[in-house]
């Protein structure tokens, strides 16, 4: 889903790009420049996504009376881990009582593909902050917040996959109607383990980057800007 | 009207005290429980209360005298921790059972299943425990063991050559570069086959100063061969005293029967000072002679995790009349038995057990004394300082039986007193006596957490005791020995808690728990697990023969072994069954048995492997287990093994069970798994 996203923005991204080499102005929106101060934010909020490389997206605890110190899981743009060196492993190991796949990093295709669609939205923008016109601006957002919406949707469909996806056949414990699906956002209780979901310090980095690209939108559009006026500006 | 209510109340438990006394003579605790030592039973219960789930603020290592172990408890709560198998098998665990133990407990006598353990010491900093390690010495076949305080486990034994009851031991220099062994009784070094009337000419002791700053690399650095005494206890000086050590001696009379009677006819026996700079520069110096004497050392591989065992032959061993100025007497009245330096380096406590007086010796007046060659005479080649010279003064009437004594850094000293049964408070320099209270009953050594080093944390007292009678629930003619914690931190000292002990506790150390708490380890890592017979994957796993030699190699996980089924197992084999516990998860632990072995299950902690040797004795179907109850599933991990008539040739199998390569395949890998 996110490729086919990622694959088509990158296109259409790069379209406006020739645009600016003719003599843009008159009324058509594509041709309207942004004042410095919406490309720097552009520029800014391209740039915070670079800490999506550094930082989880999201974290899953796992709770239980066995467990005071808990099961933690660390999800990024490119990778699943433990919370500690051997949580993953453990988790596996207590998931194969009740048939639970186990979660193998290598075996989920998004990991693959998220860095690119990240590294796209960094690259693209800061090619609308050098071109400085709304429309990439614009454009950028909306395909921010599609990979936005999407990549929670993708995750959700996994962790539904991932809590109800059960090999009965070897399941030790099977309990009639159950899924072991964790919450998206928010607290589940699942058998005897309370797992927690909550976006980590990558996902608070990627909404700010959005509030700022927003931010930069609400300003360029509030300031009349005009291709001459921009040439002297700078 | 509730001070009314509270006086009935009083009243009545004090009625309830005198009638369970007029029922039953020997229930003197009934007035105990509503006071303990002047203090509300309710205030100490406060001070002792560790609510559920919440920690103690000390660590406490006591001594398991004739159970060869140490018991780790949490102070102020007295709860028991672990005990730690040191010298003696321990069939909870596996430990001196299992292949990869057993040699721990080696010595020049062969395997050696027992000892008396004695004395705890931490590994010191400056004076001051630091964590490291933990010592402890077997007396009766001379050893020291050190503790790896990371894993509470034993790392390491050296056997100490040359010697019999390595009773004053295993006390460490300020810098944990030396710990000591000397001799309680002394025997003709090297052993002879004499009479022993003729202990006066051929019985002789030795001091060891033994190499302790490297873990797996303890031993002797040189021994020192003295008057055939019994050395009883040490303690290194500190401070202004650092250099020295100081030993107690009794039995200067030289008696080999009725000691109780002979060697106690002397009115002074002897603290021997040794000048251990000086010691090795008579070494470096070439004074030591090549003695002979066979030892065994034992070690923890850090890789394996296996016992090692080598054998050493030889000593340097110095004499005092060849190296001037190591050995000084100072005469100590009557038979004395602990020797205790205060934190400031200066007095020099003895406990003279027999003595109506503490004498407390002043490391100056020693140095003075030396200096004006004040010697009453010289024996073997150690000069005798004259009492007067090095005495610093006397606490008169302290009580009953000094043995041992501690310091809690504020100037003031605690001695135990095993005859009055108490312990007895007094002031360093004025020597006046400033408090006492009962304990039950007997003390032997008492312990200040850092009590005995520079920096006492002077805020509790743990007294241990020799008997305990009616202080507990009876049962039977065995019963425990006992602690009681003491509050010191005001100027009464306050009795908070009685607790039982495991085996006799001799002594004990304590520190902070911030001391040890963080560096604790959880589990080992699989990755680091380089035992050569780790089964690290579930598919890894399998069945060999080399000869009439079976090695088994299995996983233990929740809830199964991999493989689970084995065949191919001769009568007339010896199996070896090498089990690895792959969880990765704090405190999960396996344990292992088979069925007719003829030792011990073992436990396996978390990344660890353990070998179990069995010999089959019979044809048949063989079932193991786990015997750690580890997870729901717990009472489905077993497994079979068949032991066929040569006869038959049964191929060997094993396999996997389905549970397990349904696992294998949808592991995923761990870093550093193959």
């Amino acid at each position: 889903m996110e490729t086919q996203l990622g694959a088509g923005y990158l296109e259409t991204a790069s379209a406006p790009a020739p645009v600016v080499g003719g003599p843009a102005v008159g009324r058509d929106v594509s041709g309207v420049l942004m004042p410095g101060i919406s490309r720097g934010l552009t520029a800014i909020a391209s740039l915070l996504l670079v800490g999506l490389f550094l930082v989880p997206l999201w974290r899953v605890q796992l709770v239980a009376p066995q467990y005071p110190e808990g099961l933690g899981m660390r999800i990024g743009i490119n990778y699943i881990t433990g919370a500690t060196p051997t949580d993953l492993r453990n988790i596996n190991g207590l998931n194969h009582y009740v048939g639970m796949k186990h979660i193998t990093p290598d075996a989920i295709p998004e990991l693959r593909y998220m860095p690119w669609i990240v590294g796209g939205l960094i690259l693209c923008g800061l090619t609308a902050a050098i071109v400085g016109r709304r429309k990439a601006l614009t454009i950028w957002l909306g395909a921010f917040l599609l990979a936005g919406v999407a990549g929670l949707v993708d995750f959700w469909r996994w962790e539904y996959d991932y809590g109800h996806n059960i090999d009965f056949e070897h399941a030790i414990i099977k309990i009639p109607g159950m899924n072991y699906q964790p919450p998206l956002l928010g607290v589940k209780q699942l058998l005897n383990f309370t797992a927690v979901s909550w976006p980590d310090v990558g996902a608070w980095i990627a909404l700010a980057a959005f509030g700022i690209g927003a931010l930069a939108l609400v300003i360029a559009i509030r300031t009349r800007v005009s291709s001459g006026s921009d040439a002297s500006s700078r | 009207m509730r001070i009314a209510t509270i006086r009935r109340f009083s009243l009545g438990v004090y009625l309830a005290g005198a009638l369970g006394v007029g029922a039953n003579a020997c229930a003197p605790t009934g007035k105990s429980s509503a006071t303990t030592g002047g203090l509300l039973a309710g205030d100490a219960a406060s001070r002792t209360y560790v609510p559920p789930g919440s920690y103690d603020e000390y660590y406490a290592f006591l001594s398991g005298g004739f159970s060869g172990q140490v018991t780790v408890y949490g102070l102020p709560s007295g709860r028991l921790f672990k005990q730690i198998p040191v010298f003696s098998q321990f069939p909870q665990t596996g430990y001196g059972y299992d292949e990869d133990s057993k040699s721990m407990l080696t010595t020049t006598f062969g395997q050696i299943p027992w000892d008396d353990s004695h004395h705890t010491e931490m590994s010191l900093t400056d004076g001051v425990p630091d964590g490291r390690w933990l010592f402890i010495n077997g007396n009766n076949t001379p050893r020291i063991a050190r503790i790896d305080l990371k894993r509470f486990e034993t790392e390491e034994i050296l056997q100490i050559p040359n010697a019999a009851g390595g009773h004053a031991s295993p006390f460490a220099t300020p810098d944990t570069k030396y710990v000591v062994s000397a001799t309680r009784f002394s025997v003709p070094i090297p052993q002879n086959d004499v009479p022993i009337t003729s202990y006066k000419q051929n019985f002789k002791g030795t001091i060891s100063f033994v190499k302790a700053d490297e873990p797996g690399k303890m031993d002797v650095a040189f021994q020192i061969m003295m008057p055939g005494y019994d050395y009883d206890l040490g303690h290194a000086g500190k401070g202004p005293s650092d250099g020295w050590f100081f030993f107690t001696t009794y039995n200067s009379e030289e008696a080999n029967t009725k000691l109780e009677v002979n060697a106690s006819q002397a009115d002074k026996d002897y603290i021997a000072a040794i000048n251990y700079k000086r010691a090795e520069e008579c070494v470096a110096g070439g004074k030591g002679r090549k003695f002979g004497g066979s030892y065994v050392h034992n070690y923890v591989d850090p890789a394996t995790r296996i016992a090692r065992t080598e054998t050493k032959t030889g000593v340097t061993m110095l004499y005092p009349a060849d190296c001037d100025g190591l050995v000084y007497y100072l005469p100590t009245p009557k038979s004395p038995h602990g020797v205790d330096i205060d934190p400031t380096g200066e007095y020099i406590v003895a406990g003279g057990k027999l003595a109506t007086v503490i004498p407390v010796h002043s490391y100056t007046k020693m140095v003075k004394a030396i200096a004006n060659k004040q010697f009453e005479k010289t024996i073997d080649g150690i000069p005798v300082l004259k009492y007067d010279a090095v005495v610093a003064g006397e606490v008169k009437n302290p009580g009953l039986g000094p043995l041992h004594t501690e310091f809690d850094g504020k100037g003031n000293a605690y001695t135990s007193m095993f005859i009055s049964s108490e312990v007895v408070k007094w002031k360093l320099g004025t020597w006046e006596v400033l408090d006492r209270i009962p304990v039950y009953y007997s003390v032997g050594h008492i312990m200040i957490p850092g009590g005995d080093g520079r920096k006492p944390w002077g805020k509790y007292l743990l007294a241990l005791d020799k008997i305990t009678k009616d202080r507990y629930l009876p049962t039977g003619p065995e019963g425990s020995r006992s602690a009681q914690l003491i509050d010191i931190s005001g100027d009464k000292m306050k009795m908070l808690l009685d607790f039982p002990t495991m085996g006799e506790p001799h002594y004990a150390q304590a520190v902070p728990a911030s001391l040890l708490q963080a560096g604790s380890v959880k589990f080992q890592k699989l990755a680091e697990n380089k035992n050569p017979n780790v089964t690290a994957s579930e598919a890894a796993g399998g069945i060999t023969r080399t000869g009439k030699r079976i090695d088994i190699k299995m996983i233990a996980i929740r809830s199964h072994f991999a493989p689970d089924n084995l065949e191919g197992v001769e009568l007339g084999d010896t199996v070896y069954f090498h089990v690895t516990n792959i969880e990765q998860d704090w405190n999960i632990a396996h344990g292992f048995a088979v069925f007719g072995a003829n030792n011990s299950g073992v436990t396996l902690p978390p990344g660890e492997t353990r070998t179990v040797r069995w010999v089959p004795q019979a044809t048949g179907i063989y079932p193991f287990y786990c015997t750690d109850f580890c997870s729901a599933l717990h009472q489905e991990m077993q497994g079979y093994v068949r032991v066929s008539a040569p006869a038959l040739h049964v191929p060997l199998s094993a396999n996997i069970s389905k549970v397990a390569q349904t696992q294998s395949g949808r592991m995923p890998k761990e870093h550093g798994e193959k």
